[in-house]
């Protein structure tokens, strides 16, 4: 059975695209035939972080509105053979992303795909409500700070509520994605602590993702951080992830600061 | 519901499990607005301090509308608690939230039609088990509401007895909204943005600090609301 998974946060910026991408290749690399749709019409950014941004010809709207057939927007990723992308516009309205036209492409690319992975556009307007319309999974990306948990909580609410499954009484599986984890900050208390986020959004945790240079290099050179950099923590991170969204059960490790050489020679000089 | 001697299309009104009323307006709005004011002349005291829900379905292909129809609401002292039936985007004033999950108990106006069968008495408490999200408003005049589960920030929980959460309240808890002033609050974790009480609040910056993070109740006492630990 197709599983149509969205990637959602409320706030901008937090890592829903990175996160689509990385969680999109770990899944084709298990093996899975995986489609990314990218929601985020006038500003697609998910082309770039999969290094397809030049093989685009037509998109989800094209699609939708009937100016070409979904096999043709589709592109197949050059280095996993079960990933592919659905882009979005940059230059058309976000208004030609129809109810209708969402719901004739979500279910047609069920029919082909194992996975349908939805990078949500930020913010809880018409984009971000039908990217999360026919998913059966929800995965939350939050950053650990009050502002991005807050904007989490209200787009649970409406995956609660607004959602197909909540039309029919179902319930969407929400995972929660701590991304953007900076150890060095949490050890001065100067992020959310895992415990407290968890406690306010109580939903399960998916996995959590360290700031890491590994991300903006893998971004750079237009490739999910899975492929570019699979040992890197970030990486690993989106590995596991992966896994748990295909039902095996793994402990979630907290990253701690390792410090380097230097700190600590520095450290002992001081003391 | 007979229409034949009303001179103007009578205004439908649900009776709900949770929301007292819903408003369902037609086009075009001024027939519809001249019907509910005849129907306030008739029982004029029908809506007062009832929250109201409208069900904009028959509007959505005329979202251009929905503003107006606001304010006409708005100028009759009709309260709108949500809205419901049409695409939040569709229309670009400020909405109240929009509500699902109601039950329908009755249609037409259940609470003045004679012929009616008697409704089964409806329950006077609401017991949410999940929690409440930023963004969410409950609004439950009949009685208390008892929330499994926290209720976040940017959230509201209103009442017209007592309420109580079983996590932590982040959000606003008002109490006692139809002038019962022995509603009291409670929660098992303090956190609140606003406390209110039969019109009296306190936000966070007033509650004393001490308290915050612990079990509490709030309750009020002639003119002044006491916050206490509950250990
Ligand atoms: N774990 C991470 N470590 C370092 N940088 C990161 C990490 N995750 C994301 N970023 C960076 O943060 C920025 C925003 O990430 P991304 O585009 O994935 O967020 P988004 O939620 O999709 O944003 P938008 O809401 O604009 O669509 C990018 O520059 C990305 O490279
Ligand atoms: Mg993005």
């Amino acid at each position: 059975m197709a599983k149509v998974l969205v990637v959602t946060s409320g706030k901008g910026g937090v890592g829903k695209t990175t996160s689509t991408a990385a969680l999109g290749a770990a899944l084709a690399q298990a093996g899975r035939s995986v489609v990314v749709v990218d929601f985020d019409v006038g500003l697609r950014n998910l082309d770039l972080v999969m290094g397809a941004e030049r093989r685009v010809v037509f998109d989800l709207i094209n699609v939708i509105q009937g100016d070409a057939r979904l096999p043709q927007a589709l592109i197949r990723d050059k280095r996993v053979e079960t990933l592919h992308l659905l882009p979005a516009s940059q230059t058309r309205d976000k208004d030609a992303l129809t109810g209708e036209g969402v719901g004739r492409v979500i279910s047609e690319l069920k029919e082909k795909f194992d996975w349908v992975i939805c990078d949500s556009p930020a913010g809880i307007e018409k984009g971000a409500m039908l990217a999360m319309h026919h998913a059966d999974i929800a995965v939350v990306v939050t950053n650990p700070e009050i502002s991005s948990v807050r904007d989490s909580d209200r787009i649970i609410g409406m995956l609660d509520a607004k959602t197909a499954r909540a039309e029919k009484g179902e319930r969407v599986e929400k995972h929660l994605l701590l991304t953007r984890y900076n150890p060095a900050r949490a050890l001065r208390g100067e992020m959310l602590k895992v415990e407290d986020v968890l406690e306010i959004l109580s939903i399960p945790l998916l996995g959590i993702v360290p700031e890491s240079e590994a991300v903006l290099a893998a971004s750079n050179v237009g490739a999910p951080v899975v492929l570019h950099a699979p040992e890197s923590a970030p990486a690993r991170a989106y590995l596991d992830a992966a896994k748990r969204l295909q039902g095996q059960t793994l402990p979630v490790s907290v990253p701690e600061e390792r410090r380097g050489l230097m700190s600590k020679l520095f450290g002992r000089r001081v003391a | 519901m007979s229409t034949t001697s009303r001179p103007r299309p009578f205004v439908r009104v649900r009776g709900r499990s949770f929301i007292a009323l819903v408003l369902v307006p037609e086009p075009p709005l001024e027939e519809w607005l001249g019907g509910l004011d005849a129907q306030m002349q008739r029982s004029p005291a029908y809506f007062a301090g009832k929250p109201v829900v409208a069900d904009l379905t028959a509007l959505a292909a005329v979202p251009q509308l929905v503003a107006g129809l606001m304010e006409a609401l708005a100028s009759r002292g009709i309260r709108l608690v949500g809205i419901e039936g049409i695409e939040p985007n569709a229309i670009d004033v400020e909405l109240p939230p929009l509500l699902s999950g109601g039950r329908t108990v009755a249609d037409g106006i259940a609470a003045s039609a004679p012929e009616a069968p008697p409704p089964p008495p409806e329950p006077a408490s609401l017991l949410l088990d999940q929690p409440v999200r930023s963004g969410q408003s409950v609004v439950f005049p009949r009685g208390d509401v008892t929330v499994v589960g926290s209720v976040g920030s940017g959230a509201e929980v209103v009442a017209g007895g007592s309420i109580h959460i079983y996590g932590t309240l982040r959000g606003r808890a008002v109490a006692g909204m139809s002038g019962n002033a022995q509603a009291r609050i409670f929660c098992r974790r303090l956190e609140a943005e606003l406390l209110a009480i039969d019109g009296l609040y306190r936000t966070a910056d007033d509650i004393e600090p001490h308290l915050r993070g612990k079990p509490a109740q709030a309750w009020l006492s002639g003119d002044s609301m006491i916050v206490a630990g509950l250990d």
